[in-house]
């Protein structure tokens, strides 16, 4: 796809030597510099999922303080205010550096392989998403260490709270501007799996032959490319109310703080699909695997993945039933909620039907599906529930929301992350991680997760408030609070043990043969770990279950391959640009944090916008150089064993690129 | 792709290669159609607050004593105007027609230029003359933060473009904008240099894919002039 001259590094004698950057492009692919400007999708993948774990540590030792704070009635292990920065950094650090990294480096990772893709289609913005989403979280996190700390608003931040006046420390501009770095990261990836999904699928792969989670890869993109630009616009204009006197949420000018729920949620609710569907993708594709039956009624999860994400714009003002939005409104929004029921019942028993009567292996990975399957329901449970406004107004801002939440975001997000990576492990670094231990890992946690957030059903129910730094003995909640507390410790005992697991089994684990789970799809086809063209063929596709075919399918249904041409494969180049682009980006938001504001050693503001101006110019100056630099790209001849079952390339071919 | 292919003269062929996708999109395409779509959703937000706005406080602000709508109007004109350059532009890129392009390109410049520089004045002459400001009322809030997104698309538009007027210069002039030319100031010869003369038939892609950009801007001004400055006229003529 590249349109470039190529340098042939391959080649004895370069047609024309092209010196396209400033400096001369990276060819190092190992250490440090290989790493700091990659532009392969399996390292960029990996970068994403040792961020995220350990952005997931972070906001999980946050939870953990939240929980001993409230082990016991009327403690004061941590001051209110630090409480309310906890909790709002534990909900923003979880969604939008945990969550939805953890999806993307499966995105990044997975996906192309499973559509047969050499690497996505625009591998430096790529990396320009892994330096965002990674720079996104120091900002944000930076706030810990300046006067006021961290933001004290909650993760959704509601006006009027967040004016200048009631909030007045850096730590909010520090929650802005890490959000638009983040949601930075988020659109260009979005932007990139789309245009590969649609665009780079091996021959024969028809969009209704895609894998599952590629499938719910695609509708995601989507939600966040649709959902994003209204927080990002929110957020505008909470940076103006904040630093340039207008009054979009500011009651004093007569601004409008429910604007500010309004736009927060329209995005809001698509991104709690964000945070689910490629849950429902992982899922769908580990549930045929272990129990060895295809996908029962694959178009209907696929059709019904897609209503989801389209109703899931039509339902934000559930968030907002108490605000008083009137009787039409509230009416339309709780029946389009209730909506929701149906495409997501149909998934779940499309996966029970995928299970039923398969002969099922009760492997980690399938655990944590099952338990998915199982949790999440009773998550949605609890979700049906809130759609009845006289309901949701009795659970409004209650532990019963908190619990439900919750339900929906370990039980359903997290597990089957976790699913997600027992199972592609072995794949990534072509070791195995040992069962036994797995299925410790999984009973713990869903033991600790039941433990720390059933009972918070019954607190709810009983009124105690979320958010409260502390309660009253004499309200009876005690006992429930003790044991959640007890539960959240085990959870973390859990997660503990699977960092350990992972790590050990990264340097001692056994040998993965490249398919040790018998599974299905195409990414089970190439190496374990893959090598850096992902494939020495080009595959060419003749049914949805492709490698299960080739296994014990009919002769017609096999998978054929096609040699790559006398070129070889096409490789893109290496690139600093993306690393300087985005750090061009921090500057330019930490300038906007320090804009007007007392910072640290001169207690006095010094700053105008003029870190502003040279981060902006950074950015310019990266993208300027990132365009003239242009793809670049070298090919690569694999080892032709890899490809003897091949046919040779036509003549005009030059293999997959 | 290949490199045979972009140094022919013929641009057909030179794009052909970029056409194999699943699809029969190029890549570059398809992301800025994604792209656009999600913009649409960055002006809706910002079109809907300044709308919500004005029906909250009909009354707080009278726009109409202070837009200029023949000035504007006109400058609305020829942004539109802007866009049928732009779409010569992009044919004379596909046909090959480098200096042709150029020429385009220019005018689509200068007309986005004289967009912007209305809507310089207009902000000065709202400012200093109307007393519209940002922190004046909730509509110089909403007015200018939507308007101003606007410009900022449009003035981005206008370094791209010029960046590809750069590209799309012969090789020698190079040596003018690096030594020869005074009146260019350090940064943009600093910038522009190193793209004069590195225009391939195959950049015609990129060429339309700004022009997508460009056009698409100049729809949403469509929908800006009516929903701030049109509607606004409705009770002075009738409605």
């Amino acid at each position: 796809m590249a349109s470039t001259v190529e340098t042939e590094h391959h080649a004895p004698a370069p047609a024309e030597p092209v010196r396209d950057g400033i400096w001369r492009r990276p060819l190092k692919n190992t250490g440090l510099v290989g790493f700091l400007t990659t532009v392969d999708h399996k390292k960029i993948g990996i970068g994403y999922a040792l961020g995220a774990l350990f952005f997931l540590l972070l906001g999980g030792v946050e939870a953990l303080i939240i929980r001993a704070q409230l082990m016991y009635p009327e403690q004061e292990l941590i001051s209110a205010r630090t409480y309310n920065q906890l909790f709002t950094m534990h909900g923003t650090t979880m969604i939008f550096l945990a969550v939805m990294p953890l999806s993307a480096a499966f995105f990044n990772y997975i996906m192309p392989l499973q559509i047969g893709a050499r690497d996505v289609a625009f591998p430096r913005m790529n990396a320009l998403g892994l330096w965002c989403f990674l720079l996104g979280g120091v900002l944000l996190n930076l706030s810990w260490f300046f006067p006021g700390g961290a933001p004290a608003i909650g993760w959704f931040a509601y006006a009027p709270l967040t004016d200048r006046q009631y909030s007045p420390d850096m730590g909010t501009d520090f929650w802005i501007m890490g959000l638009q770095i983040l949601g930075i990261a988020s659109l260009v990836g979005a932007f990139n799996f789309i245009t590969t999904i649609v665009n780079m699928r091996a021959p024969g792969l028809s969009m209704m032959r895609l894998p599952l989670f590629t499938w719910m890869t695609l509708i995601t993109s989507f939600l966040i490319i649709l959902a994003f630009p209204a927080i990002t616009i929110a957020l505008v204009e909470l940076m103006f109310d904040r630093h340039f006197g207008t009054y979009f949420f500011n009651v004093e000018g007569g601004g409008k703080p429910i604007l500010w729920q309004h736009l927060f949620w329209i995005f809001g609710h698509p991104e709690v699909y964000i945070l689910i569907l490629p849950a429902m993708g992982i899922i769908s594709e580990i549930l045929p695997v272990f129990s060895r039956k295809p996908l029962f009624g694959y178009p209907l999860i696929v059709f019904s993945g897609a209503v989801i994400g389209f109703l899931g714009f039509a339902v934000w003002s559930h968030h907002m039933f108490t605000t008083g939005l009137g009787v039409v409104a509230t009416t339309a929004f709780a029946f389009l909620t209730m909506l929701i029921a149906i495409p997501t019942g149909v998934k779940i028993f499309n996966w029970i039907g995928t299970m039923w009567g398969g002969r099922i292996r009760f492997t980690t990975p399938m655990l944590f599906s099952v338990g998915f399957i199982w949790m999440f329901m009773m998550g949605g449970f609890t979700g049906i529930m809130h759609s009845s406004p006289p309901v949701d107004a009795q659970q409004q801002d209650t532990y019963f929301v908190v619990a439900h939440f919750h339900y929906v975001l370990i039980g359903g997000s997290i597990f089957a992350l976790f699913a997600g990576m027992y199972y592609w492990f072995p794949k990534v670094t072509g070791r195995l991680m040992d069962d036994f231990v797995g299925k410790i890992v999984f009973y713990l946690m869903f033991v600790g997760f039941n433990l720390a957030f059933f009972p918070m059903h019954i607190l709810g129910m009983t009124g105690m408030p979320r958010r409260t730094h502390t309660y009253k003995s004499e309200m009876g909640w005690d006992q429930s609070n003790f044991w959640s507390t007890i539960g959240a410790f085990i959870l973390g005992v859990g997660i503990l043990i699977f960092v350990i697991q992972i790590v050990y089994a990264y340097y001692k684990g056994r040998k993965s043969p490249k398919d040790p789970w018998d599974s299905r799809t195409l990414e089970w086809d190439t190496d374990s770990p893959p090598k850096e063209y992902n494939f020495a063929y080009t595959p060419v596709i003749h049914a949805r279950d492709q490698v299960w075919e080739d296994k014990y399918g009919v002769e017609a249904k096999r998978m054929e391959k096609i040699a790559p041409g006398k070129h070889g494969i096409h490789m893109p180049d290496q690139s600093w640009w993306p690393l300087i682009t985005s750090i061009g980006l921090f500057i330019a938001c930490l300038g906007m944090v320090f804009h007007k504001q007392p910072i640290p050693l001169t207690a006095e503001a010094v700053f105008g916008l003029e870190i502003v101006i040279f981060g902006l110019v950074a950015t310019f100056v990266g993208m300027v150089a990132w365009a003239l630099e242009g793809p670049g790209g070298f090919h690569l001849h694999p080892d032709p064993a890899e490809y003897a079952d091949a046919t040779p390339a036509p003549e005009d071919g030059h293999g997959h690129h | 792709m290949s490199s045979h292919a972009a140094n022919t003269d013929d641009p057909h062929a030179a794009l052909e290669p970029l056409k194999k996708t699943s699809t029969g999109i190029e890549n570059k395409k398809l992301a800025m159609w994604a792209f656009l779509a999600s913009d649409c959703m960055f002006f809706g937000t910002l079109i809907s607050t300044h709308l919500i706005y004005r029906k909250v406080y009909p009354t707080v602000v009278e726009p109409t004593e202070f837009f200029d709508i023949e000035l504007t109007g006109f400058s609305s004109f020829i942004l539109l105007m802007s866009s049928l350059l732009m779409a010569l532009s992009v044919s004379a890129a596909h046909k090959g027609n480098i200096a042709g392009m150029r020429r385009f390109l220019l005018g689509t410049i200068f007309f986005g230029l004289i967009f912007l520089s209305g809507q310089v004045y207009e902000f000065n002459h709202f400012v200093k003359d109307a007393g519209l400001t940002l922190s004046s009322s909730v509509f110089g809030s909403t007015f200018y933060v939507l308007t101003g997104t606007h410009g900022v698309h449009v003035a981005l538009g206008v370094l791209w473009l010029s960046c590809w007027t750069a590209c799309s210069l012969p090789k020698d002039w190079a040596w003018y904008t690096l030594r020869g030319g005074r009146f260019l100031w350090l940064p943009i010869r600093v910038i522009f240099a190193p793209m004069v003369g590195r225009y391939k038939h195959e950049n015609a892609l990129d060429v339309e894919v700004a022009g997508l950009y460009w056009h698409f801007v100049d729809i949403v001004w469509i929908v800006i002039f009516t929903a701030v400055y049109l509607v606004e006229y409705l009770p002075i003529l009738g409605f």
